[in-house]
């Protein structure tokens, strides 16, 4: 076969290209715009200076800024190509059922460790492709509306680009260092986009932690790859993953366990959940494309992706059901109590991200990543909608300050209101498919696990519902005049409506089978029944409270306020991270490390045998007069006494 | 008057005790003179004196390696003089005085 | 030959510059160091061509008696780190072009005297020479710390000249134990006599020679807890001073341990592995956390010095192929991308006249392009993947985890803590609203700076995604250490016991 015959290097390099695209031409076009508006006099440097307006999402308006054309050319048409060409592959490649391997260079190679810059296409990441590109897409096309309005148009979209490039590598790299290249690279772009509003001290903050608490978790996934490499002698997949059922047992479970670490970062589980909620600081489509639908989906990918290690660890299996479910009971029961629409989507992601793991430690590998497919598309409406939902109300995020706006932006709401039956698991619509693999699977797997995740669903709808009807329902509570986005928001939210709505018929989970171990087979139709009814239910019930007699919610969470306490300040989980980690490290760091161990005790040493030394210096100064003839007496008494000396050890004799 | 008896070949004492005698004057002329110039002379004498001693022990022993102390103890003699010289020059424009006591330029 | 031009010519430019007008002196200084980088370019391919044996090798005698020869000589593991400093030279003088006012023939010369000390500690092949060498570098850094640095200068110059001295008197003890027992000072002659048995050193004198170098090292290195001078050397030197500090001056230590200490007492070596792959990784968690709540820039800068350095000596000491390739690794990335930190920190130092991070904040409002830098140099010192440290901190991890897991696991630690420090201070720096006086005096990258900067940026991509183009040289050498330290090993070990293993 022809070496290198599909160029699959092209669909990570030409996002990059865009990225590049816009990261130079587009600043120098946007410093020559802003030298045209402010006439001269103003040098580069002040050119920004002046203002410094923020909103709470739209951080930096700027009356002045348009949307440079090239800069949304590129961008899109960068990701759109990359979308095309990944398509025109997976057609000329066929049914996949091996993967297809493109070897370019060497990247590190050190005695027998060698790794090099190779892409692979399987079943697995061809589904991952298509997902990541074309959501990509359209959430690209709506960035150009929702961000028209912003000052740094081209840095946003160059580290949207720059996102994507990292994300294709992840997905598509052949090895576990290449799929870390990506991991760490998302990071990277996520903590950018986060604190893309750099002059708000939180988005800093946020950036820095979803950051920070993402290194937690490639401490993990770093030590895993260390692992594998001492024990299977290599770091691509399609040399370790064959082997990993020779191997020792605990060794795989030491790395599925760690693996496991990474995946709760990138994944946001618990415990390493914290950082997702606060991501929410970024704009708008970063959430949508990176905290909902791509990059958190990461973690799910790489446990997938390292199936045979997990199939070998049962220990190390069970480890990812328990905390994919206790990520989603926890983040569900506080999504109840959120009044931040964007923060609702975000616990809502987090909680689904729980069931995807839960759906990959109960052995239903194929469900998880169907999950993560049709939760990108589902998820991705939620938040786009939540974007236009804010665009149409100048910047307001507060649910408790909508209401009423079915009528005011009907597009917005009917898209929207798609979404949450998708994600409340309406029967025919695509998140009823993936969710209800998932709980079978669960339910074959232990029977508890399955009636608390279909809870847990039941608590999904219900507060997605809340949410909707909060902000689409009832009489309008806030003082923006809504008016409904331009139609390049629109359309990707219709586009992705469509998928929402279609995403069950495919044909993920066929085209997924022949790749996972096979489950056993053995539905309980019975199962599948409650939990669509568990789902209606939330809907109904919210329906009841914040629609028929909003008076309820308020009078339960009066009854129980210890518990509504507990849940509205989500466990407590971030202040008691605070005070068991960060502050006893930094006082910790700056008391007894630098001040007590750095310049008390081993300065104090230096220093003090410096005080010793100077002393004895300072007695012996006494004897410096400056006088000569001093100095003379002392040689000639020094003389002397060498003479006595020599004259009783010599004259003895 | 006769002449002294001076043997042809004096011992090597007589040698040595002469360089004693210099060696001695001058350390009393480096510890009691104020001038700095005559201190600095008492020293050219000292060196001197171990010089003639070296030379005897030479002669006595029939070794060449005395001379060759001697000629490196010369050139060295030369070049402290020419600095030395150049030293209390430089003292003498700035101070106005060669007294040793007055110079305490180095105390601490 | 060409070898020793290369490191003559600094010397000559030194000593024309002492009889150089104040006016011309910069741009000679700087032309010139840029005709040494150039001509050292030319050393690159014929090492490449056979990176585990020396290359442009001369061997002349220098002093008859005791027998010290002139024996330099260039091999993979010698050759990045000459060229990082003929790089580094020419930029250090850039990055000085405006702030150096006062005595400038002298400033460029002690740079120009530092480069050919620098040159001389890598390609000398006799100790004696490489103890020459090695003094020689101290001069001209004690002065540039102590004449142009801040306001505590006198005390960080003297602080750095004792420790480092405090360090050379053991290596020169030892050197001449050395000597004593072997008769050469030459290091090829050394090595065949002991590894082939000629010369007997009891287990006993080789742990003690083997501290006394290994001290010396720590201490240029610097290891905890040797490392105190170093925060107070950073922070009171001139911008140049720190970049050639940080950048060149901290690898004489850990290229000697690997040149020297590894092959020449190998038992020795192995025999205290432990306890020195110990205090690596409490430097890299302790250097970590102290960095973390500096309110200096440049200590910060300094401390996290401390951190990566300790990467480089667990590396080494994890006595493995990718361990030893790693710290190698790590000693370029951490040249360059340490060196563009304190250039970046010198920049905003020009600007706002002050190092306290306290002083700043928003600068990237108007300064993008300088923030831009600046953020990019961050991710590359806290090892983010397709940039330089990445590889080297990989290598090592991957080398220190086949010798004993749970250093790696502390090692890893280090790795978290990096980006905390790194990020906090960006964060602080850099991002929210820009006070008055921020943006009254701080202004975007110049002309000059850029290029002083943009060649370091190009290499830590580079390095970052093609190490192929300086990986396989420094592997051959590091291949051919190790295996001087394993045939060592096991010739020590009685044949019987070997097997049983």
């Amino acid at each position: 076969m022809n070496e290198n015959a599909h160029q699959l290097w092209l669909i990570p390099a030409l996002p990059l290209a865009g990225a590049l695209i816009n990261g130079v031409v587009g600043q120098m076009r946007d410093r020559a715009a802003h030298a045209a508006a402010h006439g001269h006099g103003h040098g580069h440097g002040h050119s920004h200076s002046h203002s410094h307006s923020q909103g709470h999402d739209h951080g930096g308006h700027d009356s002045h800024a348009k949307p440079d054309p090239l800069v949304s050319m590129v961008s899109i048409g960068s990701v759109l190509l990359a979308f095309l060409w990944v398509s025109k592959t997976l057609i000329a490649l066929g049914d996949l059922n091996t993967a297809y391997v493109e070897r370019y260079f060497t990247w590190i190679a050190s005695g027998s460790l060698n790794v090099g810059f190779d892409l692979a296409i399987d079943r697995l990441s061809a589904v991952m492709l298509l997902v990541v590109t074309g959501i990509g897409t359209l959430i690209h096309i709506y960035a150009t509306g929702y961000m028209s309005h912003e000052k740094g148009y081209y840095r946003f979209f160059c580290y949207l680009n720059l996102f994507m490039f990292f994300m294709l590598i992840l997905v598509l790299g052949a090895n576990y260092l290449l799929l870390f290249i990506g991991w760490e690279g998302v990071g990277l772009c996520s903590y950018l986009l986060i604190g893309f509003y750099f002059l708000k001290k939180s988005a800093g903050d946020a950036g820095k932690k979803a950051f920070i608490v993402n290194r937690v978790g490639d401490f993990g996934f770093a030590l895993a790859m260390l692992l594998i490499f001492i024990h299977f002698g290599s770091l691509d997949f399609g040399a370790v993953l064959p082997k990993a059922s020779g191997v020792d047992t605990g060794i795989l479970t030491a790395i599925g366990l760690l693996l496991l670490v990474g995946a709760c970062g990138k994944s946001a589980q618990v415990p390493l959940y914290v950082w997702l909620p606060d991501a929410m600081e970024g704009p708008t489509p970063v959430s949508a494309l990176i905290h909902a639908a791509t990059m958190v989906t990461a973690g799910v990918y790489m446990v997938a992706r390292s199936f045979p290690i997990y199939e070998g660890a049962p220990m190390a299996r069970e480890a990812v059901a328990l905390i994919g479910l206790a990520t989603a009971v926890m983040a569900a029961t506080i999504g109840l109590a959120q009044n931040d629409i964007k923060k609702v989507f975000a616990y809502s992601t987090v909680s689904q991200l729980g069931f995807m793991f839960l759906g990959l430690g109960v052995g239903a590998y194929g469900a998880g990543i169907y999950h993560v497919v049709t939760h990108a598309f589902f998820k991705a409406l939620l938040f786009l909608g939540a974007g236009s939902v804010i665009h149409a109300l100048g910047g307001e995020q507060d649910i408790r300050n909508m209401g009423g706006l079915r009528t005011k932006i009907p597009w917005t709401f009917a898209t929207l209101f798609i979404a949450a039956f998708a994600i409340a698991g309406f029967p025919g619509l695509s998140g009823y498919y993936s969710k209800h693999e998932i709980l079978l699977a669960a339910h074959h797997h232990a029977h508890w696990m399955y009636w608390v995740g279909t809870i847990t669903a039941g608590i999904t709808s219900f507060y997605v519902f809340r949410c909707i009807f909060l902000t689409f329902f009832g009489e309008y509570r806030g003082k923006a005049h809504p008016h409904e986005s331009p139609a390049v928001m629109l359309i990707p939210l219709i586009l992705l409506a469509g998928l929402s709505i279609a995403g069950g018929f495919l044909g993920i989970p066929h085209w997924l089978e022949p790749f996972f171990p096979k489950m056993a087979e053995g539905h309980d139709a019975m199962a599948g029944n409650i939990t669509t009814l568990v789902g209606l239910g939330g809907i109904v019930l919210a329906y009841l409270f914040y629609v028929v007699s909003p008076g309820i919610p308020e009078g339960i969470a009066n009854s129980l306020r210890g518990l509504y306490n507990l849940i509205d300040n989500k466990y407590y989980v971030d202040e008691a991270y605070d005070s068991a980690i960060v502050h006893p490290l930094e006082h910790g760091s700056r008391i007894v490390l630098w001040r007590g161990v750095d310049a008390g005790f081993i300065d104090g040493i230096v220093n003090g045998m410096g005080g010793v030394s100077r002393s004895i210096g300072g007695a012996l100064r006494t004897l410096q007069s400056g006088n000569i003839r001093s100095y003379a007496n002392w040689v000639v008494l020094g003389a002397v006494i060498f003479l006595v000396m020599l004259g009783a050890a010599g004259g003895a004799r | 008057m006769p002449p002294l008896p001076i043997p042809e070949h004096p011992p090597v004492a007589w040698y040595l005790i002469l360089s004693a005698i210099l060696f001695g004057l001058g350390v009393a002329g480096f510890l009691f003179r104020r001038n700095i110039i005559t201190v600095f002379m008492s020293i050219e004498l000292m060196l001197n004196a171990v010089n003639l001693s070296f030379i005897a022990f030479s002669y006595q022993l029939k070794q060449v390696s005395g001379h060759i102390f001697t000629f490196f103890v010369m050139v060295v003699a030369a070049a402290e003089a020419a600095v030395g010289l150049a030293i209390i020059l430089t003292i003498y424009k700035n101070k106005s005085t060669l007294e040793v006591d007055e110079i305490n330029s180095l105390n601490n | 030959m060409i070898l020793n031009t290369i490191l003559f010519l600094p010397l000559l430019g030194f000593l024309m510059l002492l009889f150089m007008h104040q006016r011309i002196a910069r741009q000679f200084a700087l032309w010139f160091s840029l005709g040494i980088f150039v001509s050292s370019l030319s050393l690159i391919w014929p090492v490449l061509a056979n990176p585990g044996d020396m290359s442009f090798v001369t061997n002349t005698i220098w002093v008859a008696y005791p027998e010290i020869r002139f024996h330099i000589g260039l091999d993979g593991l010698s050759l990045w780190l000459v060229i990082l400093t003929t790089l580094l030279t020419p930029l250090a003088i850039l990055v000085s072009w405006k702030y150096i006012r006062d005595r400038v023939t002298l400033y460029y010369g002690y740079l120009l005297l530092l480069e050919f000390g620098l040159i001389g500690v890598f390609v000398s092949l006799d100790m004696f020479l490489f103890y020459v060498f090695w003094e020689v570098c101290l001069v001209p850094m004690y002065f540039l710390i102590g004449i142009w640095g801040h306001d505590r200068r006198i005390y960080a110059a003297v602080k750095f000249f004792l420790y480092t001295m405090a360090g050379s008197v053991l290596m020169l003890a030892a050197i001449i134990w050395l000597y004593l027992k072997t008769g050469t000072f030459d290091y090829f002659a050394i090595l065949n006599q002991i590894r082939s048995g000629q010369v007997a050193i009891s287990p006993l004198e080789q742990t003690l020679m083997f501290l006394a170098f290994f001290f010396s090292f720590a201490i240029k290195v610097p290891l905890f807890p040797l490392h105190t001078w170093l925060p107070d050397a950073h922070v009171e030197a001139p911008t140049a001073g720190s970049v050639m500090l940080a950048s060149v001056m901290l690898k004489m230590g850990t290229y000697g341990l690997v040149r020297f200490c590894l092959p020449l007492f190998p038992e020795a070596a192995r025999a205290n592995a432990n306890w020195i792959a110990g205090l690596a990784i409490v430097g890299i968690i302790y250097g970590a956390l102290v960095a973390m709540v500096q309110p200096n820039m440049k200590k910060l800068v300094a401390y996290s010095s401390v951190s990566h350095l300790g990467f480089v000596v667990l590396g080494i000491f994890s006595f493995n192929q990718q361990g030893l390739d790693g710290a190698v690794y790590q000693m370029l990335n951490h040249g360059i991308s340490t060196g563009a930190l304190f250039m970046l920190v010198g920049y905003l130092y020009e600007r706002q006249h002050s190092l306290e991070i306290k002083d700043y904040g928003g600068v990237a409002t108007p300064a993008p392009i300088l923030t831009t830098i600046f953020v990019i140099t961050t991710l590359a010192s806290i090892g983010l993947p397709t940039l330089n440290n990445f590889i080297g901190e990989y290598l090592v991890l991957q080398g220190a985890a086949q010798a004993n897991f749970g250093w790696a696991v502390g090692a890893a630690v280090g790795v978290i803590l990096s980006a905390c420090y790194m990020l906090w201070m960006v964060q602080r720096t850099f991002y929210g609203e820009t006070p008055d006086s921020v943006a009254h005096h701080v202004t975007d990258i110049g002309k000059r700076e850029f290029i002083a900067i943009a060649p370091l940026l190009v290499l830590m991509v580079w390095m970052g995604m093609y190490s192929q183009s300086f990986l396989p040289a420094v592997s051959a050498s590091n291949a051919k250490i190790l295996e001087q330290t394993k045939v060592q090993a096991t010739r020590s070990v009685p044949a019987e016991v070997a097997n049983a293993r």
